[in-house]
């Protein structure tokens, strides 16, 4: 699938820590809850500003990915068991992992 | 135009599964949400292989939309409520789509998907059937729809709005932050379009702002009410919320949809572009 005819946000999967970003901000992390990990949670990202950049929908293993740019950044998760939020500073490129829990 | 004429709730859409008349569908680009579970009695739009031409860079024509609404068991008279993931995005797109062909009789799920599983609500896998109908569908209705002509002779007399985020309004980014950057057109916006992203019209839940809350912003942002309207984004389904908000919920009458959108007017010869933030 080209990426150039999609908006859709893509299936997530894990991002392993030796991931080749390819000189992009990559945000990264897994979403959890008391029972472990939490797929189908609604996970946006937010600028420095609080204002909405993104969102995709975590996977089966709670594992979300974004593609910014360097700046101030929140994670935020919306799960029917509960919400949750964590934040992070990109200084430049690379792969910056965030852990999110939620209920 | 009120807003319970053309949103439904996700209660009112529990309440009324079982309505003669009222068809469900969800839209989406990746179907397997929907195969995996969706709202019991719903038919399935795939945004990609049923909505959009098989060749050429535009959408289903007037045939093929009959021969889908045909095919999918839904009658001239009945009320379609769409829904999706991605905030609506698609199901949005396709509210667009049906009014183009003039179907009146269509609402968008406040919230979508999101917001259905957000409240806990029953999905289901079963395979749904609906008898064939003899859909019939009009031309299209170009007062909706803005192709790059226009939107190029329209720079400086029409409000723009660029419902992208604002770093692929100011040319930090070619594309949303959850996909990869690796893009062929120049970065930028359309000179003098306002920015309000499309997010803005919405609460974190996917439902819809207040009315009074969405005509606020965009008097804020300095929308020129006196003036038409086109919105955009990439590939324009973002931007069929804006519309969405503008010409369904604050019934401004001249409000256009750019579906090209910047992935096509991003790549336009000789064009104005302008860089930088708003």
């Amino acid at each position: 699938m080209a990426v150039d005819d999609s908006c859709g946000a893509p299936v997530q999967e894990a991002t392993p820590a030796d991931y080749d970003t390819r000189g992009q901000v990559v945000l990264a992390g897994k979403v959890t809850g008391a029972n472990g990990p939490v797929g189908g949670a609604f996970v946006r990202l937010l600028d420095g500003g609080g204002d909405f950049t993104g969102e995709v929908v975590s996977s089966a293993e709670g594992d979300f990915r974004f593609y910014a740019a360097p700046g101030e950044w929140t994670v935020r998760a919306l799960h029917r068991s509960g919400n949750g939020e964590a934040s992070v500073t990109a200084e430049g490129p690379g792969l910056h992992q965030l852990a999110i829990s939620v209920g | 135009m009120s807003r319970e004429d053309v949103l439904v709730t996700t209660q009112w859409a529990e309440e009324n599964l079982d309505t003669p008349g009222v068809v469900f569908a969800e839209v989406d680009e990746d179907t397997t949400a929907y195969d995996a579970g969706h709202i019991r009695g719903a038919v399935k739009f795939d945004w990609r292989n049923d909505l959009q031409d098989g060749v050429r860079r535009d959408f289903v024509s007037k045939e093929g939309f009959e021969k889908l609404l045909s095919e999918k068991g839904i009658s001239n008279d009945d009320l379609v409520v769409l829904y999706g993931g991605n905030n609506n995005w698609f199901a949005a797109y396709a509210y667009w789509y049906f009014k183009l062909y003039g179907h009146e009789n269509v609402k968008l799920l406040d919230g979508g998907r999101k917001k259905w599983e957000l409240d806990g609500r029953e999905l289901n896998s079963d395979e749904v059937k609906r008898d064939r109908t003899d859909y019939q569908a009009q031309d299209q209705d170009l007062s909706l729809r803005a192709f790059r002509d226009e939107v190029v002779q329209s720079i400086g007399s029409k409000n723009f709005v660029d419902v992208r985020s604002p770093d692929e309004f100011s040319g930090k980014l070619l594309a949303p932050a959850h996909l990869p950057q690796e893009q062929s057109q120049v970065p930028g916006h359309i000179p003098g379009a306002l920015n309000v992203p499309w997010a803005k019209v919405a609460n974190e839940d996917g439902t819809f702002k207040t009315e009074e809350e969405i005509k606020e912003l965009y008097k804020d942002e300095g929308i020129d009410e006196g003036k038409g309207t086109i919105a955009y984004c990439r590939i324009g389904e973002r931007s069929s919320i804006a519309w969405f908000a503008l010409h369904e919920l604050l019934g401004y009458e001249d409000v256009k949809n750019y579906d090209g959108s910047w992935t096509e007017y991003g790549s336009l010869v000789g064009v104005p572009v302008e860089l930088g933030a708003k």
